[in-house]
């Protein structure tokens, strides 16, 4: 299964470093999404500052929707799914290997988009502890992030208007990490009344998200890539 | 239990059209057997089918000895489709895609090579991107792929279309090859000329049914669900 | 030779006929279900409406409640339904529970916007605001628009024969989502307002206004089952009108064999 993820994961991220759709589109798309951001809010930048954890996550979670809709566009040539069927592949370890893809892209896009805002919104960061909690908040959302994303595009893979649907589900479902991830980086940046104590608790639930579609992604796949 | 294919009025619903309506054909091993019908006869359908793609509604359909209805992914690493799409990863190099395909396969690098100079891709294509091919140039990667897989079963839909005269040899010599140690393949084909030459048989199909099953070289009508004749002797010419 | 006669020998695999299969919108069970239902409504609102006093506290706007709460746990009990058929979906792969897990979660839908304007329009007097971020509103407004995707991608897949698994899925991955969203909305409010509001107020209800409540409960939890076996009809029926034509298309299909049998083809005089 592993072993499957990882043969899976190098191709993706062959077809990544030879496209380089995220480099080229997605990155340059975030920005856009921050500085969009800023010229709806204001231009003194206090209720920026103050609503920059959530402006992050709501960036993120748009490039999210692109991300997936990428990583399973390069599925769609015809003949391909037929081939991956055939391929021996674990169905698993497909998912894992997408899902890998998807974590990838997203943190480097995170480390992007934080940097971006640190310069556009002007953020302080904190002491060690608060930048530990925002690393580990980050990782743990974007294992949760990943696995739904992959579940939904592969879900979605041979549906009509897939573009327009992707989006309508799996923004809903991940509406508790959106929370759970501002929250904590509210309390790594001391922007809201959020307790680092509580941040920690919050990376709690981001844990039992990540797990629950991890899980659901391992077994649900299999059944997905099958005809009835 | 002779036979790879053995399918016994064999339904295959696409969506809810019966593109299969009750087909019945058996295929001795080392066999080589011509597919031919109208467009739309469902002669994709079968090689799909054959593939364990597509779920049976009904009738029987066992291939390489497994029940198709329950265990198709048995079958699925034990034969090759050469599809309508050739199945590459456009963004990617000939050699990345055969080597992601082969390594999928649980082939080894060295197949990699030896592979795509069977099916004569030069060497100064291996580093190019598939969507710079010509659709020739895909089918001989999609051949390529094929190979590596090491299958029992070979199941060609169209291996001819969009080849040019080297290529069409190409796939004649493959066939002739794979049969001779043993694979058995289904062709299903429009150029008749190239495949009657290529095959033991000739399976006409239309409406979803097998409506002739001829040997080449008796002549003979067999039974579409009848015997195998001679399945060791490959073609003799 | 293929006969061209040989009938389908079973039938379509996926069909599940439950005994009697349907053959109308309605059974005698589900009519006498409708008239209780409207009898309960029409008993519920005369009770809410007329008998109940006025509440101490919110005077006429309480008599909301007598929809609002039977509607958001009507809603719940549905979505709820949907989870669990979409399971069975998945375990006995028969059409009946796929056609229950969408025609629950169609009258889910129904009952949550029900759920969610009564609160709203009880919201603006005694609130102040039509919407104020409570958790379980909250957690009651993604239930919603988690749902409408389960059937918005039921509609773009209409026709795929992997419909009923596929939806199965979503539905489950949607259920997995419900109490991390509760918990998490919870979490949320408490941090942030530091107050919940209760939906039926302070003043403890009692008599005549707790009957009244009943009587809509009754009479919701009866109009979901009405709804669900008239929805269920309605979907099973459409199916079987795809499926009648299903053995005239084999018959069809096999006919274009005959015809191209007329024809003698290249390859066979060619090898002759």
């Amino acid at each position: 299964m592993l072993a499957d993820a990882l043969i899976v994961v190098a191709k993706d991220l062959r077809i990544e470093w030879r496209s380089r759709v995220g480099i080229d589109q997605l990155v340059p798309f975030a920005l856009v999404v921050l500085v969009l951001f800023a010229f709806a809010l204001d231009s003194q930048q206090t209720v920026l500052a103050e609503a920059t954890p959530g402006l992050l996550w709501v960036t993120i979670l748009l490039a999210l929707v692109l991300c997936v809709q990428r990583i399973f566009v390069t599925e769609s040539a015809p003949g391909l799914t037929d081939q991956l069927r055939l391929s021996g592949l674990d169905p698993a370890g497909i998912f894992l290997g997408k899902a890998l893809g998807v974590f990838i892209q997203l943190l480097a896009l995170e480390v992007l988009t934080v940097f971006g805002a640190a310069i556009l919104y002007s953020t302080r960061f904190g002491s060690v502890g608060s930048i530990a909690l925002m690393v580990c908040a980050a990782l743990v959302a974007s294992v949760g992030l990943a696995a739904a994303g992959a579940l939904y595009g592969a879900l979605l893979l041979g549906v009509r208007g897939r573009e327009t649907l992707l989006p309508l589900l799996l923004l809903p479902v991940v509406a508790p990490v959106l929370i759970g991830a501002t929250s904590a980086f509210q309390a790594a940046l001391g922007t809201g009344d959020v307790t680092s104590v509580q941040g920690w608790r919050w990376v709690g639930l981001l844990a039992v998200f990540a797990v629950a579609y991890v899980t659901a992604g391992i077994f649900a796949f299999g059944p997905l890539l099958e005809d009835t | 239990m002779r036979s790879v294919v053995h399918l016994r009025d064999a339904v295959c619903v696409l969506g809810r059209f019966p593109a299969l309506a009750g087909a019945t054909l058996d295929v001795g091993a080392g066999e080589v057997i011509l597919l031919q019908g109208p467009n739309g006869a469902g002669k994709s359908t079968l090689l799909r089918l054959c593939a364990g793609l597509l779920p049976v509604q009904s009738g029987t359909a066992e291939v390489l000895g497994h029940d198709l209805g329950t265990d198709a992914r048995q079958v699925r690493r034990r034969v090759a489709l050469l599809g309508h799409g050739v199945g590459l990863y456009e963004d990617l190099t000939v050699t990345d895609n055969v080597t992601f395909w082969a390594r999928a396969a649980a082939g080894d690098a060295g197949d990699v090579a030896a592979a795509m100079a069977r099916v004569g891709l030069e060497a100064r294509l291996a580093d190019v991107e598939v969507a710079r091919l010509s659709a020739g140039q895909r089918r001989r990667v999609a051949l390529a792929v094929l190979l590596t897989r090491h299958a029992e079963l070979w199941l060609l839909d169209e291996p001819h279309a969009g080849l040019d005269v080297q290529g069409r040899d190409l796939v004649d010599r493959l066939v002739r090859q794979a049969a001779k140690s043993g694979v058995t393949v289904v062709v299903a084909s429009h150029d008749l000329d190239r495949s009657t030459a290529l095959a033991d048989r000739i399976v006409s199909i239309a409406g979803g049914v097998v409506t002739d099953d001829v040997d080449v070289r008796s002549g003979r009508r067999g039974e579409p669900a009848g015997t195998i004749d001679d399945p060791e002797s490959a073609d003799a010419r | 030779m293929t006969s061209i006669d040989t009938g389908l020998r079973a039938a379509p695999k996926t069909v599940d006929a439950p005994t009697p299969a349907p053959i109308g919108t309605g059974s005698r069970g589900s009519r006498i279900l409708g008239v209780i239902t409207l009898a309960l409504t029409g008993l519920g609102v005369l009770y809410g409406l007329v008998i109940s006093p006025p509440d101490a506290n919110q005077s006429n706007a309480a008599r909301l409640l007598y929809i609002h709460v039977p509607s958001a746990i009507v809603a719940y009990v549905a979505f709820g339904v949907t989870a669990f058929a979409s399971i069975m979906v998945l375990w006995k792969k028969t059409e009946t529970w796929d056609l229950i897990a969408a025609s629950s979660a169609e009258i889910g839908i129904v009952f949550t916007m029900v759920c969610l304007a009564t609160g709203m329009l009880w919201g603006r007097p005694i609130w102040g605001v039509f919407w104020t971020w409570d958790a379980r509103l909250t957690t009651t407004a993604l239930l919603l628009v988690l749902f409408v995707g389960y059937v918005a991608l039921r509609r773009a897949l209409a026709g795929n024969p992997n419909r009923a698994k596929w939806c199965a899925i979503a539905g489950i991955f949607a259920a997995i989502d419900v109490p991390i969203v509760h918990e998490s909305t919870t979490w949320w409010v408490t941090l942030h307002q530091g107050q919940t509001v209760r939906l039926l107020g302070e003043s403890q209800i009692g008599g005549t206004m707790l009957f009244s409540l009943l009587i809509m409960m009754v009479a919701g939890m009866c109009g979901y089952v009405w709804m669900l076996i008239i929805r269920f009809r309605v979907a099973f029926l459409a199916e079987r009108v795809d499926e009648t034509a299903f053995d005239a298309a084999i018959a069809e299909r096999r006919s274009e064999a005959e015809k191209s049998r007329a024809v003698p083809t290249i390859a066979t005089s060619e090898a002759q």
